[in-house]
């Protein structure tokens, strides 16, 4: 298969139609076409071409035939492979078939989507519950439905593209403020009109660095200023709070955030996204956002895998411990060997190393590799400030005996390439 | 000097420590082509830009926004306004 896939095709076999000069609409791209040549004629291998050829485990995947322990996935509640989760599925698939072929509105609600949205509501006791096909569209279609062109939206610096472009998508008023910082926020709260409504959009774990928001304060100060609260806890569902609910659960806030958005595809363990709210108006949004109505609804056994998956995390707290355990380890480990970490301590599940530049991370995340272990490459522009990443995630599947291997592996790949000393 | 001009120095002003190249300002000067302004760079000059004259910027005025002269402008209005 890999071999298949770096095997130089003969130009011949694909023409490309004639252009005239000067008029090719990539030439825009020339510049990272040149930069990431470069990167790889030093011989590297592509941080943003891996093929996972088996994937054995949560944790363990086979990578250019070697056995690979994953510390770059969004997988922190091990639920890939749980055994009923992994049973709801092919049951669904046997008896539901393969896929929608339509949008939720109209042929593509099947049982699977409203049990879903039953699981979501019992899990976040919150009364509506509305599943889109994925986080991102979840994301674009809040924004851009719920903030007309007289409505402010307040976002952090470091949103997610998904907010980004769910706002570009809409016609608000769009309105930043420094990352986590609730005084910024509050000054620009300050500062709008009395007219408009507003939406504040934080996010529970911003998952560059790993750190968490202020969601206690920021959310107090929304609310004060008369704006409704929308939180992403992507990255903070499953693991935070007594139920898994994410970092406003943990944060005692619940009553006053308007809208949760989350996703399947980290601690749920497949793909998808959603929306949870107890607004009593909240169903009309299924008529009016387009990122619901104009795309097709997820297939059935992705909505049943999800279904069974959001039921067990419920009851999850041992995982949730374990993760802990691990995630606190890791971060200390990695200060013990003389890494610079993104946050002072462990706050989640996420642990960002920061490296000087990209020749030291791509050297970094290959010796990383070729010793067993798989981590995320981060680059601007995904990153804030400029910083070039090496992203951890842990599972609470990892053993406490791969977390140790990990560091070991660390150890050697920093000494390896001279970063370490 | 008249308020747009002690606005224009202001702006300047701001604009100093993020000009690495030590460009000469004008009314004509942009951000993206002559400063060489990445996204970043231009989020952090903006809060700075309202925090100095109490005002909002939004995205959708920032894409309209090219030229020094042009964000001079703005804030002119801006205040006024306010």
């Amino acid at each position: 298969m890999t071999e298949a896939l770096s095997t130089p095709t003969d130009p011949a076999d694909h023409p490309v139609p004639p252009t005239a000069p000067g008029a090719d609409l990539f030439s825009k791209f020339d510049a990272l076409i040149a930069e990431r040549e470069a990167l790889l004629d030093t011989g590297v291998r592509d941080p943003f071409g891996v093929v996972m050829e088996k994937v054995l485990s949560p944790t363990l995947a086979i990578v250019r035939g070697k056995e690979t322990i994953l510390l770059g996935t969004y997988n922190y509640m091990g639920m890939t492979f749980d055994p009923d989760v992994i049973e709801a599925g092919k049951q669904a698939l046997d008896e539901f078939g393969s896929g929608t072929t339509g949008s939720r509105v109209l042929n593509g609600t099947y049982q699977g989507h409203k049990e879903c949205e039953e699981a979501l509501k019992d899990f976040y006791g919150t009364a509506h519950a509305m599943v889109f096909s994925t986080g991102y569209q979840a994301n674009l279609g809040l924004m851009s439905t719920i903030a007309g062109k007289e409505d402010y939206i307040i976002l952090d610096a470091d949103s997610h593209a998904s907010i980004y472009d769910g706002c570009a998508l809409g016609n608000a008023q769009i309105v930043r403020f420094r990352h986590n910082n609730v005084e910024d926020l509050e000054k620009r709260l300050k500062r709008l009109p009395a007219e408009g409504g507003r939406l504040v959009v934080l996010e529970g774990v911003y998952s560059m660095l790993g750190d968490i928001a202020p969601l206690k304060e920021m959310v107090e100060v929304s609310k004060r200023h008369g704006a409704m609260v929308a939180v992403d806890e992507a990255h903070g569902m499953g693991f935070f709070g007594a139920n898994g609910r994410g970092v406003f659960e943990e944060a005692g806030v619940e009553d006053q955030v308007d809208f949760v958005v989350g996703t399947f595809s980290k601690s749920v363990g497949t793909v998808g996204g959603f929306i949870v709210s107890n607004h009593p108006k909240f169903e009309v949004l299924r008529l009016v956002c387009r990122p619901y109505v104009f795309t097709a609804s997820l297939p059935p056994s992705v909505v049943a895998t999800a279904a069974t998956s959001i039921r067990k995390l419920k009851y999850a707290g041992n995982k949730r411990a374990h993760l802990w355990e691990n995630s606190k380890r890791m971060h200390q480990g990695l200060r013990d060997l003389g890494f610079t970490l993104a946050t002072p301590e462990a706050q989640s599940a996420i642990i960002a190393i920061l490296l000087p530049d990209q020749d030291v991370t791509v050297r970094m995340w290959q010796a990383l590799l070729e010793a067993g272990v798989y981590v995320n490459m981060a680059r601007p522009p995904a990153t804030p400030a400029g910083m070039y990443l090496l992203r951890c995630s842990l599972c609470a599947d990892h053993t406490s005996e791969q977390v140790g291997d990990i560091l070991a592996m660390f150890e050697s790949a920093g000494k390896a390439i001279g970063y370490l000393s | 000097m008249t308020d747009r001009e002690e606005t224009f120095a202001r702006v300047a002003q701001l604009i100093a420590p993020f000009d690495k190249k030590g460009v000469a300002l004008a009314e004509g000067t942009t951000f993206a082509g002559d400063l060489e302004w990445d996204s970043l760079t231009v989020m952090d000059f903006v809060a700075a830009i309202e925090d100095e004259f109490d005002i909002l910027i939004t995205m959708n005025m920032q894409a309209e926004i090219e030229t020094v002269g042009q964000l001079v402008d703005a804030v002119e209005q801006l205040r006024n306004d306010g």
